[in-house]
């Protein structure tokens, strides 16, 4: 739970400023997946700010299909010794005891993510009850609020993960801050209706108008498979991407690495993002995200 | 006098110091390109990943042009990898890891721990008066130790924290994300009396 620090407390630790304030640390940065110990050392070598260590890239999620649950801890235990830079890992959607697990591992970032099947199909966890600050995803403002409102640190939209296509983080950003936008206009006769439509706490929804932003930092993540995706994604105003499988599932995953995170850095400069997409290799192949069925869209899950 | 001040923006917390900085009445803007390097009075190198940070550097033509700077009296601060950045040595470098350099001190990265270690605690600082300040501290470096030319300016739980060698300042812990600015103004006061000396 968030404490206040006063002189004569000792150190606070799990604070909402140590952790939101680790998310601020990420920013403008590519946090990248990975399925072992030696890709984690090419994501780090190409300059990645974290990984989200996991067993399968959701591409394979998808592929394999069945239940897809937290990593095994001692492939967590094992990336998390390889690496200097922050290791994140993902829980299942209200499965908190999974959080609790990957909160015991040591761990950076717990991801309460669509991408695995979700485990409680009303409630997501109470993320005040760690000391690890949590990221979740959003498809639009409303969704982002209930999750700063049930303590996550830091927000991502959903997009569509493990199809290569960029499609849905594009509308998913695009929405979050439309409704900002939106609230920034608004009187504060208005914004009680407002928070009343969105199904966010009032206090949250003020502060977003008030800040023209989420009192958190939002990246971007589902289906970012080049510099250019990663370029448009913080073009459109996220502060940061995650790349899932458009890494490693492409023909030369070290070179594609080094350039989605030159292409981050330089988001607005064509002629940097211009050189960081020759000669790349193979990308990965891509689901059409209109050909999905509905019962298949990670982004549904979450409530 | 105004004093343009840069915030070295390749990757971190660049946003948080453009605003102390124009809170401590400075002319904030980011540095991204050696031409934009050579326009400041001033730089900040903020908390983010210090590999990162390194890495980009190198790769953008960077490393070479901030060092001259720095040798030539630059004013630069750095918070928590900005610290990593301006130390002469890292005790654990990861392959490859290179430093601007500028203040002699060893620097362990990620000494107080992971993230579930990351922490707050109230922190007195030589040279900024009134109450302490609010230490953030996030997967934060201690100093392990420092040369003849470097002055401790703090310590926590017997770790140096803080620390400043002529006209350049290194926090283990992020001022920036507090409000408070005094920690910013310590330092635009630094590259002002720089300025000044300079325009003599």
């Amino acid at each position: 739970m968030s404490s206040t620090l006063s002189e004569n407390q000792g150190p606070a630790t799990g604070t909402a400023r140590v952790k939101r304030g680790m998310a601020e640390q990420l920013k403008g940065g590519v946090i990248m997946d990975v399925v072992t110990p030696d890709q984690a050392k090419i994501a780090e070598d190409a300059g990645a700010v974290a990984v989200m260590a996991l067993e399968r890239v959701p591409a394979d999620i998808r592929k394999d299909g069945g239940v897809a649950r937290m990593s095994d801890p001692d492939m967590i235990e094992g990336i998390i010794d390889a690496v200097s830079i922050p290791v994140m890992a993902k829980s299942r959607i209200g499965h908190f005891v999974e959080a609790q697990v990957l909160q015991s591992l040591g761990v950076d970032y717990i991801d309460e993510s669509e991408v695995l099947t979700p485990a409680d199909e009303v409630n997501h966890s109470d993320k005040f009850a760690f000391t690890t600050p949590f990221v979740c995803g959003a498809t639009n403002l409303g969704e982002a609020l209930r999750r700063i409102a049930e303590g996550a640190a830091m927000i991502r939209s959903k997009g569509e993960a493990g199809t290569g296509n960029v499609v849905e983080a594009v509308r998913h950003l695009r929405q979050i801050k439309n409704e900002i936008a939106r609230l920034r206009g608004y009187d504060n006769n208005e914004l009680y209706a407002a928070a009343k439509e969105l199904r966010a706490p009032y206090e949250l929804v003020k502060e977003v108008a008030e800040l023209g932003k989420l009192p958190v930092v939002l990246f971007s993540a589902g289906g970012v498979a080049t510099p250019a995706d990663a370029a448009l994604m913080r073009q459109l105003g996220a502060e940061g991407v995650f790349v899932g499988s458009g890494i490693f599932k492409s023909g030369d995953p070290a070179k594609r690495a080094a350039a989605i995170v030159k292409a981050t850095t330089f988001y607005d400069d064509p002629k940097v993002i211009a050189d960081a997409s020759r000669n790349l290799g193979e990308a990965m192949v891509g689901i059409n995200c209109d050909t999905l069925p509905e019962t298949e869209r990670y982004a549904n899950r979450g409530w | 006098m105004t004093v343009i001040i840069g915030v070295l923006a390749l990757q971190g917390d660049v946003r948080e110091h453009l605003v102390a900085l124009a809170a401590a009445d400075a002319v904030a803007r980011e540095v991204r390109r050696p031409e934009e390097l050579a326009e400041v009075d001033g730089l900040v190198i903020p908390g983010g990943e210090s590999t990162t940070i390194s890495k980009l550097a190198v790769l953008f033509g960077l490393m070479e042009p901030l060092r001259a700077r720095v040798r030539d009296g630059l004013p630069v601060y750095g918070t928590c990898a900005g610290m990593i950045m301006l130390a002469d040595k890292i005790l654990d470098p990861r392959s490859g890891q290179e430093t601007v350099g500028g203040i002699d001190m060893i620097v362990r990265r990620n000494a107080f721990g992971r993230q579930n270690e990351s922490f707050e605690a109230a922190v007195d600082i030589k040279g900024v008066t009134g109450d302490p300040v609010e230490g953030v501290f996030i997967r934060a470096p201690w100093v392990e130790s420092v040369g003849a030319g470097a002055e401790v300016l703090a310590e926590h739980d017997g770790h140096v924290v803080a620390v400043r060698q002529g006209n350049a300042l290194a926090t283990s812990f992020h001022p920036e994300l507090t409000g408070d600015h005094r920690v910013h103004g310590l330092f635009a006061d630094m590259v002002r009396a720089n300025r000044a000396r300079r325009s003599l």
